[in-house]
């Protein structure tokens, strides 16, 4: 075995005795005074309430946090006039006040640094580390330049310090939400209506007639708006479709649940565009309208009948040609949904373009009950100096990727990673609020740039993995604790939040825009950040956008008119499509231009050799990713996952609920832990299941540390998109072991 | 009249939030619950059905927790609510054991604690604060002796069904099916 | 294949995964109740019956058990209690339909009246001690008191009467009266635990007792009541048996499941049916120890508190 030089470190697990003790003292205290209070009889109800929105996922609701007397915070409340929310949080949301009491936080700055021949990290005051950070930028900017800086960002810390970034000559910039998450559907989507679905997705749920569900399972991915939608959806006797190899919560609320075999969804969609062309069920006069090459389509699926899908996709003909009929039937009142987290298979923008020509087909999009044109608000920059340009950047590392828009994560890690034709050489990382360990696929290969890079600084809440390799570590205070951008989302109507410190930061942590400022201010760019307070940046937008911080204060939402035209398209309306053509592309020539499929095909992947399970994952109400996994309140909710196995294989192997097992996948990754067995029919004979986030191996996350597997550890294998970039997670595959294999290791 | 929960079993996703929101509300301590989630799946690969329904004290017609109680602590108040007053409940756990739903819990203060339908949230006209953050809106709160009400129309107009009737106490919290 | 499950991560303490919330203090406590109810029980009887010559041990001797047991027994249950300094309000109110409330009062009546039952024998069976402490001769008032009671003790006995057998059905409906656990839930408990009250009241007469005669008597009468016990536990499973799916599966634990050695072994062989054969052997005329059986019958009417109350706690409606 190698020694690793970047070793990760427990934080404060073998810290200076000053460090340890003051983080154990300081948690023991946080936890009890924490329960205490949770126990007193809440009586005083005298609340004070401040706005703010929400940061446990990217929805970013709109809510009031309620503080009482002594200026705790006893409760999270969603803001009524919020589009995204509609005054309810989602549990997660509703449970954001344990990201504050969280009593694990990250507390100060951390140093890496070596005693007695041990790397570990020893407090440091903010000064002395930013001043450390800014010289380290220094030198890497006058020795390799700046872009060889990257951003890993992901959520609000990141819109800060991508300025920075941009201010220092760096666009070397990535978030796991592209390449990790949205990318293919968002090339999809592109490439046939020449428009990005964006977040939240402008599908009008509330009001379609049909709502067929790939693989998205909405009431477990908690996206707040889009579940109350479907339950809107419910009550007006919308019909359901979904389409999962597993009975998600929405298959069971579903007319239909086509239990599809994995990776076969693009043979379903080819068919039911045979099925709806041939019979003769699409929207003619919408198709004829706006799309081009239709022609080419027909001719396309022609061969791709429902007894072919059959043999791929194990869905009955008979079925298809039913839900294809009630598609039609609804249409264009009718959603395909685009689905989110979109890298499965690795053909993935092409099912996302099978899925638009569906919805094309249809007529759905800009039709009532299908998807709205969307429209946000604009808010101005505050005034700063022109970046810099730089020499290159995310685009140019990822340029293999035609369609990529957006930084690959990934791309950016194999940029870092020293080799001979290396073009981008990437020397630095700054982390802010993404967890890349526990993110990114291939951990090997993160671990393998994170040990190459050579200064990396982690801005976080908490003491995740990632902070366990960093040189230096930033603790930033929570979203009930700061300022942050004004929020300006797309939605029906364009509207705009604000978040309001609610407490002072707790501990010795800090807002991300004054790092980013101080930082800044360290780095000579004072002319971009020219302010003292992020305060003044917000109310001089506010005031741009006719409106003040004192009066947001006060209503923490405010919903505009629309300006960009009707949520619909008119009867018979001219509509310019942002496509070369201009039209809804059926047939897209600028693929063909570039060699690839100008029309989706289906191509078959790899299927679990014997006796190995595909890993089959996805969200858990209760928790985000990875980073709620310790928020007490969450955590009490559901503290680790389980391993979802069907009775079929439980029986062959005699496994029983509740059993501990440990799995291994497919390149020999052996789980570091265990996952209690639930025996289910929930999942197929061919998969195992689970929920995403847990098997955190931090002994800091007291709460989270060992509690289940993480899958991202046994998703050693992906498939690229070629057109995007993107990394299909699901073809990785598992076997269970009912011995535990680390029994003479210590992990 | 007389309060009651209905949750609509076809909406509900379980996602847990009126079981958070209830820990806010109301303090109750992490690792103790005064509503919870249930999960029941029949059936076989690929025809199955599955029910998620959130749960709590039924707030029972018959209660035989308030029967039990050696000391009144338990009671029944204006609109059928089943409370408890802690200062004089002695935690001898009686009404605990006959609780068939196991709707009850010893706080770690020592008082036997339990859902209250947010007594104090409906004093002030507000709504229960699990109904009022449900994402999905399927649960419901209302007087059912009002025919008007919307619980009252609800049990009216849709199939519908109580825990454990065969335990004879009468429950005021229904779901839909 | 069915599955139920809690997906809000439901573990509280005590409740789940099954109940525990009354610990061995309620257990004992039940016991002690049912021992005392026992004692008193016969030795207000033989009193009344005037036999206090001719069953010393009954009427006098066991007496010192009554008032230890039933304080041990009081202090159990408010050990167990959670919310302690409150305990007063079981005294501020009587609910007729609570049977702990029942329990509580007729604790509060019959424990001072065991005292005053000893009390009142005081200086007959412990001459020596008064000799030596001298109570009644240093203070006027106790003589008088001592003077008053053995002049009122024929109250007492049938004011105990009644009181020792409603604690000693009392013991048995605390359990069966929660409908909620369907092992509890049947009319048999009440009666059964009176007996084995009254049977286990008998033993300690037994080991209490000097004269043959004294123990022969008890020695039958226990047997007799450990027939009666055990036809009553046969009932009580064949009520079971008669019973809803979730009776079944409450007597599954006593029949076929984790309690079935506690139950069989401990409860009806060592502490019903050897104790009783032992008793008829020396009935017969031959030469057992009578501590034996009576010891035998004490322990196994204590286990028998114990099953039933953890194996109670098991049972449930739901989940
Ligand atoms: N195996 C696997 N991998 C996946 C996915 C999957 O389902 N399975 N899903 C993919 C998808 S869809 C996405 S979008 C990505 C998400 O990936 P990430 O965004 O990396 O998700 P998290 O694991 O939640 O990590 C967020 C990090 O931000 C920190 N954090 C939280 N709040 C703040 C804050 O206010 N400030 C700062 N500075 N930090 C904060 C948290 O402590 C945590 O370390 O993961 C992708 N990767
Ligand atoms: N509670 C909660 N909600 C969240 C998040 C969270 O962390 N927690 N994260 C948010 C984010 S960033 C994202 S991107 C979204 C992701 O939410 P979605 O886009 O809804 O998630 P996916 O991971 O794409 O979908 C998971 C489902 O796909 C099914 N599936 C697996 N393989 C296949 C297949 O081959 N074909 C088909 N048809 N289905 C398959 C799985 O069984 C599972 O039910 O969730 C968002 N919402
Ligand atoms: S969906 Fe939930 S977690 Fe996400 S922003 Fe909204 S309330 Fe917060
Ligand atoms: S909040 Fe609503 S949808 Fe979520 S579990 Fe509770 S009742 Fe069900
Ligand atoms: S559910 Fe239980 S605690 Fe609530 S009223 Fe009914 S019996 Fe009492
Ligand atoms: S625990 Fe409290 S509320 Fe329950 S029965 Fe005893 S005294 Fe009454
Ligand atoms: S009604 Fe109130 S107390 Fe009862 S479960 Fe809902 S939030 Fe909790
Ligand atoms: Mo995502």
């Amino acid at each position: 075995m190698t020694t690793s030089r970047r070793k990760f470190i427990k934080i404060s697990a073998i810290g200076l005795g000053g460090v340890a003790a003051t983080t154990s003292a300081l948690s023991m205290f946080g936890a009890n005074s924490y329960l205490d209070d949770l126990v007193k009889q809440n009586v005083s109800k005298k609340f004070k309430r401040t706005a703010t929105y929400c940061e446990v996922c990217f929805w970013k609701c709109a809510g009031w946090a309620h503080t009482d007397e002594d200026g705790e915070i006893k409760k999270i409340i969603g803001n009524d006039d919020d589009p995204h929310c509609n005054g309810r949080l989602c549990p997660r949301g509703t449970g954001g006040v344990g990201m504050y009491n969280d009593e694990d936080r990250l507390k100060t700055p951390l140093i890496r640094t070596t005693v007695n021949g041990e790397e570990t990290f020893r407090k440091a005051s903010w000064e002395e580390a930013l001043d450390l950070i800014a010289s380290k930028f220094k030198g890497f900017k006058d020795t390799y330049g700046a872009e060889s800086v990257a951003l890993f960002k992901h959520g609000s810390p990141g819109s800060h310090l991508e300025h920075l970034f941009k201010a220092f000559g760096s666009d070397t910039i990535a978030e796991p939400a592209y390449a990790q998450c949205r990318g293919p559907r968002e090339t999809g989507f592109g490439l046939t209506f020449g428009s990005w679905i964006g977040s939240p997705e402008p599908t009008d749920i509330r009001d379609t007639k049909c709502l067929v569900l790939i693989g998205s399972h909405i009431g477990e991915n908690m996206h707040n708006s889009q579940v109350q939608e479907m339950s809107d959806a419910i009550d007006n006797g919308a019909t359901i479709i979904t389409v999962d190899p597993r009975l998600s919560t929405a298959a069971s609320k579903s007319e239909h649940w086509l239990a599809i075999k994995p990776a076969t969804d693009i043979a379903l969609l080819l068919s039911w565009m045979n099925v709806i062309i041939e019979e003769g069920l699409y929207n003619k006069k919408y198709v004829e309208k706006y799309g081009l090459g239709f022609d080419q389509l027909e001719a396309h699926v022609k061969q791709f009948t429902p007894e072919w899908a059959y043999g791929i996709t194990t869905i009955e003909p008979k079925e298809i040609r039913k839900t294809a009929r009630i598609m039609a039937a609804a249409a264009p009142s009718v959603i395909i949904h685009p689905g989110r987290h979109v890298t499965w298979y690795g053909d993935d923008s092409q099912r996302g373009r099978a899925i638009a020509m569906l919805n094309g087909l249809l007529g759905s999009w800009g039709n009532r009950g299908g998807f709205y044109f969307k429209e946000s608000l604009k808010v101005p920059e505050f005034p700063h100096p022109e970046y810099p340009e730089p020499k290159w950047g995310w685009k140019e590392i990822g340029k293999k990727y035609p369609y990529a828009e957006m930084g690959i994560t990934t791309e950016l890690v194999q940029a870092t990673i020293p080799s001979e034709n290396n073009e981008y050489p990437i020397k630095a990382w700054l982390v802010a609020g993404t967890n890349l360990v526990n993110t990114l696929p291939q951990r090997e290969k993160t671990l393998e740039a994170i040990e190459a890079v050579e200064f990396m600084v982690v801005i976080d809440t908490m003491p995740m993995e990632i902070t366990g390799y960093a040189d230096v570590v930033l603790p930033e205070c929570t979203y009930l604790e700061r300022y942050d951008d004004i929020r300006s989302m797309t939605n029906r109507i364009p509207s705009i939040a604000v978040r309001v410190p609610v407490v002072e930061p707790k501990y010795d942590s800090k807002p991300a825009w004054w790092i980013s400022k101080e930082i800044g201010e360290r780095l000579g760019l004072h002319d971009y950040f020219n302010y003292n307070d992020f305060e003044e940046v917000i109310d001089w937008q506010l005031h741009e956008l006719g409106t003040s911080l004192e009066e947001m204060k006060k209503i923490g939402v405010k919903t505009f008119d629309r300006k960009s035209g009707p949520l619909f398209l008119e009867e018979g309306q001219d509509h310019y499509f942002y496509t070369p053509s201009g039209k809804i592309e059926f047939y897209s020539q600028q693929l063909a231009d570039k060699g690839f499929d100008p029309m989706p095909v289906y191509t078959a992947h790899p299927e679990p050799p014997q006796g190995f399970y595909r890993l089959n994952y996805g969200r858990s109400p209760m928790h985000t990713f990875s980073r709620t996994i310790n928020n007490p309140n969450l955590n009490a909710l559901k503290s680790e996952n389980t391993l979802w196995v069907n009775p079929k294989v439980a029986r062959m192997m005699s496994l029983k609920t509740n059993q501990e097992v440990w799995l291994k996948n497919q390149d020999d990754i052996i789980s570091t832990f265990s996952i209690k067995v639930r025996v289910t029919e929930r999942v197929r004979w061919d998969s195992i299941y689970m929920y995403h986030g847990f098997g955190h191996n931090n002994k800091e996350l007291t709460r989270a540390f060992g509690k289940g597997i993480s899958d991202t550890e046994l998703i050693s294998k992906i498939a690229m998109d070629p057109l995007m970039g993107g990394t299909g997670l699901r073809g990785n595959f598992v076997a269970i072991l009912t011995e535990n294999p680390h029994k003479n290791t210590e992990i | 009249m007389r309060y009651a929960m209905i949750i609509d079993t076809l909406k509900c996703v379980g996602c847990s939030d009126c079981v958070v929101a209830c820990q806010t509300e109301n303090d109750v301590p992490i690792g103790y619950c005064r509503d919870w989630i249930t999960e029941t799946v029949n059936g076989a690969y690929p025809n199955l059905e599955l029910e998620l329904k959130s749960e709590r004290c039924n707030h029972c017609d018959n209660a035989p927790c308030v029967r039990c109680c050696p000391t009144g602590a338990s009671h029944i108040v204006d609109g059928g609510i089943v409370m408890v007053t802690h200062d004089e409940c002695i935690g001898c756990g009686a009404c605990i054991e006959s609780c068939p739903y196991d709707a009850r819990y010893q706080h770690p203060d020592g008082y036997v604690d339990k859902c209250t339908f947010c007594h104090h949230r409906l004093e002030k006209g507000q709504l229960p604060a699990c109904v009022s953050v449900c994402p999905t809106k399927c649960m419901y709160f209302g007087d059912l002796d009002n025919p008007n009400s919307e619980v009252s129309q609800l049990l009216k107009n849709r199939k519908h069904k109580t825990l454990a009737p065969e335990a004879g106490t009468d429950p005021h919290v229904f779901y839909l099916i | 294949m069915q599955e139920e499950l809690f997906t809000s991560g439901r573990n509280i303490p005590h409740i789940d995964p099954f109940l525990q919330i009354w610990h061995w203090p309620i257990s004992l406590y039940l016991f002690l109740g049912g021992l005392a109810a026992g004692i008193l029980f016969f030795a207000a009887l033989f009193y009344v019956l005037g036999k206090e010559k001719e069953y010393p041990a009954a009427v006098k001797f066991a007496s010192i058990i009554p008032p230890i047991a039933l304080s041990t027994g009081l202090l159990a249950l408010v050990y167990d209690l959670t919310h302690k300094l409150y305990t007063w309000q079981l005294y501020t109110t009587f609910r007729i339909e609570s049977p702990m409330s029942w329990g509580a009062w007729v604790l509060l009546i019959v424990t001072p009246l065991s005292f005053l039952w000893l009390f009142s024998f005081y200086a007959e069976i412990y001459p020596k001690t008064e000799e030596k402490l001298q109570l009644l001769k240093k203070f006027k008032f106790l003589a008088t008191f001592e003077q008053f009671l053995k002049t009122n003790r024929l109250y007492i006995a049938y004011a105990l009467i009644p009181l020792t057998l409603v604690l000693g059905v009392y013991t048995g409906i605390l359990l069966s009266a929660f409908n909620a656990r369907p092992l509890w839930n049947n009319a048999i408990l009440g009666p059964l635990f009176l007996t084995s009250g009254l049977s286990t009241g008998a033993a300690a007469i037994i080991l209490m007792a000097k004269t043959k005669q004294e123990k022969h008597l008890f020695g039958k009468i226990d047997l007799g009541l450990i027939i009666v016990e055990l036809a009553l536990i046969v009932h009580m499973i064949m009520g079971y048996y008669a019973g809803s799916q979730v009776q079944l599966e409450a007597m599954q634990l006593l029949v076929g499941g984790d309690f079935t050695l506690m139950f069989f072994g401990f409860v009806v062989l060592l502490g019903l049916i050897i104790p009783a054969s032992l008793e008829l052997i020396e009935l017969i005329g031959f030469k057992v120890p009578v501590i034996v059986p009576a010891m035998l019958v004490i322990i196994g009417g204590l286990i028998f508190r114990f099953v039933m109350v953890e194996a109670g706690q098991l049972t449930r409606f739901l989940y």
